[in-house]
């Protein structure tokens, strides 16, 4: 993976001078504002990411692509998208970066908007806050601005970015726990969500009659259907194992702090024994005992990394709204089967 | 990362040429256009009789004989793939992702051009065809002569192959109504690709004020013996869909109804409502016909309204009761730990943050 992000890096700067140039004239705010405020996206977009995820996305393998469009005023166009092949281990010798500029150049042959605008990534029952998925989205936006990351998952369309403190944080490359906290940095604040709009053109929506004409009835059963529990099932599972994870986090971060306290107080019991010994040395004339380095003797043990634990919190939050959301749908359902079986009685 | 599990498809078995596979049944409702000589560009070097024949074939006044198919050797299709001519049901499926992408590449073509040109990928089957997958090819096109960027073609099936393995060169797609004779000559590029390649044609100028979307497969036809025209007869197109496309169309499709084609994702409970709403709409058509059909109604129609008033399970009332009260408890006791988590989380980064 971190060929890859190094390839987008750069090549994303080198197409990131002509999105640069054509975004940066329409109404950027400085470098604190987010300059996206909404994102449309191609229908033809949509049904290539469903095309991909289902082909092969089956399983806990996500799935990723790079998404193309433009910047106009304060929208990010999507209007293209091809995938990236999943790395397997005979292909060694595959480079992502190649692939990525062979598939740019002869896309612009055909006239598809070749700028580079994010990607997209599928997910496994929505958990996608993870630290490759933060290091990718950095760099894509440190070299164009308004990128995105599209994250599929269970017939839902997000978009994110990050917010420009996690952004500045990134930048340092400085994690510990003191920046962290001098940034203000909360698990709701680290990523941002974009609304998302869909968009098409005239001959597309002529196509969409064509086929509605043509094709069978829908079937959605599965958006009515009462079956639910294994989804919810794997939602809860997913959720108690991040749980674990924080809760170890939490009795790192505790340890620590009790070390912290326990030091400070043999330092100072040192440091009180030192001066008493020094006083009784005075007293009997001899020279006082060298101030030793307290540094030295104590070393102050290590803080936890805190990305680590931002990050568990920023996925516990979401899978709790996934859960949330999935609790409203099918309380509803059950409501209406209440209502069938009251009117058969 | 571990390595993802690439499916495998087993490619056909491979099919003895069935020579009297082509029935005198072979349809051809429309005269399909026979092959009009085509002056220069035709390709003068390939052995097979087709391309020649292509290039000095008498115009269509040669009855499609349907005894010609089975008695040319047909050496133009090498390593059957697909198996020899197409009997008249063949079935081609197209996921509506290729639809969207010619539809795009049409809307992106370069000045002057009159339509576009690309590859269909996909997978065979014994049964049918299965278009998953297409890019747009360059190409130029004027009165008296055709070229195609091969090349590009090559590269960009590569580039996808990397992708999905499993698909290969089906044939090609063009936009526009008719089928010309440049189509012939593109046709006999794709089938150096392709054992019989399948064309698609989509109608982007909308005559008749439908876009057709039809699809066809060669055929030689001619008197035996003499040179062989080529024949594009038609193939039944059907569309397929997985589960998730499906929601994706309908979610696309909204777009017609908003005036300026733009729609916002809905949440689930919304989703929700809309599929009730539409099940709704449904119950109150069907009333509607059983009120007006009251005394002559037919019986099968009877038969499933009958079916679909027991799909009410009956059920004894108390234990229905339990049963609803449990599973709301559960979604409850879940939404509750939600919350729970959540405030649990938002209280450990202020504590962490002191």
């Amino acid at each position: 993976m971190a060929s890859r992000k190094e390839g987008t890096g750069s090549t994303a700067t080198s197409s990131s001078s002509t999105a640069g140039a054509a975004g940066k004239g329409k109404g950027k705010g400085g470098s604190g504002d987010s300059a996206v405020k909404q994102v449309q996206i191609d229908g033809l977009v949509v049904l290539k990411i469903i095309k991909h995820y289902q082909e092969e996305g089956q399983g806990t393998e996500v799935v990723q692509g790079v998404l193309l469009g433009l910047v106009v005023e304060d929208r990010l166009e999507i209007t293209n998208c091809f995938p990236f092949p999943q790395h397997t281990e005979d292909d060694a010798d595959f480079d992502e970066v190649q692939y990525q500029m062979e598939m740019m150049r002869s896309l612009r042959h055909v006239n598809i908007d070749h700028l580079h605008v994010g990607w997209y990534q599928s997910t496994y029952y929505g958990s996608f806050v993870t630290r490759a998925l933060l290091d990718s989205q950095f760099s894509y936006q440190h070299a164009i601005e308004e990128s995105v990351v599209l994250i599929y998952g269970s017939l839902s369309l997000k978009a994110y970015r990050l917010t420009p403190k996690l952004m500045e944080v990134c930048k340092e490359k400085d994690f510990s726990p003191e920046a962290l906290k001098k940034a203000n940095i909360t698990f709701e604040y680290m990523f941002e969500e974009v609304p998302i709009v869909i968009k098409n053109s005239h001959l597309i929506n002529v196509l969409m009659w064509e086929l509605e004409k043509k094709s069978a009835v829908a079937d959605k059963h599965e958006l009515l259907s009462l079956a639910s529990s294994n989804h919810l099932g794997k939602n809860l599972q997913l959720l108690m194992d991040r749980v674990d994870e924080m809760s170890q986090d939490i009795v790192k971060y505790n340890t620590y702090m009790r070390n912290t306290s326990k030091q400070q107080q043999q330092k100072h019991q040192y440091q009180q024994r030192r001066q008493q010994e020094n006083m009784q040395r005075q007293s009997r004339g001899e020279p006082p005992l060298p101030e030793e380095d307290l540094s030295k003797l104590f070393k102050p043990p290590q803080p936890p990394a805190r990305m680590d634990s931002l990050l568990i919190a920023g996925q516990i939050n979401t899978y709790c709204q996934n859960i949330k959301e999935f609790t409203a749908q099918n309380l509803g359902k059950l409501f209406m089967a209440q209502a069938l079986q009251e009117y058969n009685n | 990362m571990a390595t993802p599990a690439v499916p495998v498809s087993a490619p056909p078995a491979t099919p003895t040429p069935v020579p009297a596979a082509a029935p005198a049944s072979v349809p051809a409702p429309t005269p399909a256009p026979a092959a009009a000589p085509v002056p220069a560009a035709a390709p003068a070097s390939s052995s097979d009789p087709a391309a020649a024949a292509a290039a000095t074939a008498a115009p269509g006044q040669t009855p499609a004989s349907a005894q010609a198919p089975a008695q040319t050797p047909a050496p133009a299709l090498p390593g059957p793939a697909l198996p020899g001519p197409f009997p008249g049901g063949r079935v081609v499926r197209l996921h509506p992702v290729i639809l969207a992408s010619i539809v795009d590449s049409y809307e992106r073509r370069n000045e002057g051009a009159a339509r576009v040109i690309g590859t269909l990928l996909g997978t065979v089957d014994k049964h049918s065809v299965e278009v998953t997958n297409c890019f747009s090819v360059p190409h130029n096109e004027s009165e008296d002569e055709v070229a195609v960027d091969m090349e590009f073609a090559k590269n960009m099936y590569e580039l996808h192959k990397k992708v999905s393995p499993n698909e290969l060169i089906l044939g090609w797609y063009a936009t526009g109504h008719d089928i010309t004779e440049h189509s012939v000559l593109i046709h006999e590029y794709y089938s150096r690709e392709a054992p019989n390649p399948i064309h698609l044609t989509v109608d982007t100028s909308l005559q008749n004020g439908r876009m057709s979307i039809k699809a066809y497969v060669s055929t030689l036809m001619g008197v035996p013996g003499r040179t062989m025209g080529v024949m594009f007869t038609p193939l039944t197109v059907k569309y397929a869909y997985y589960d998730t496309e499906r929601i994706g169309v309908d979610l696309i499709m909204k777009t017609c109804f908003s005036p300026n084609r733009v729609i916002g994702l809905s949440s689930d409970l919304q989703q929700v409502g809309g599929a009730s709403a539409r099940i709704q709409d449904a119950l109150s058509t069907v009333l509607q016909y059983a009120e007006d059909v009251l005394v002559s109604a037919d019986n099968t129609v009877g038969r499933f309204l009958m079916s679909l008033v027991n799909q009410v399970p009956k059920i004894v009332p108390d234990d229905f009761e339990t049963m609803l009260n449990s599973n709301i408890n559960d979604l409850l006791m879940v939404t509750y730990l939600a919350n729970l988590t959540q405030s649990q989380i938002a209280l450990n980064e202020k504590l962490v943050n002191l």
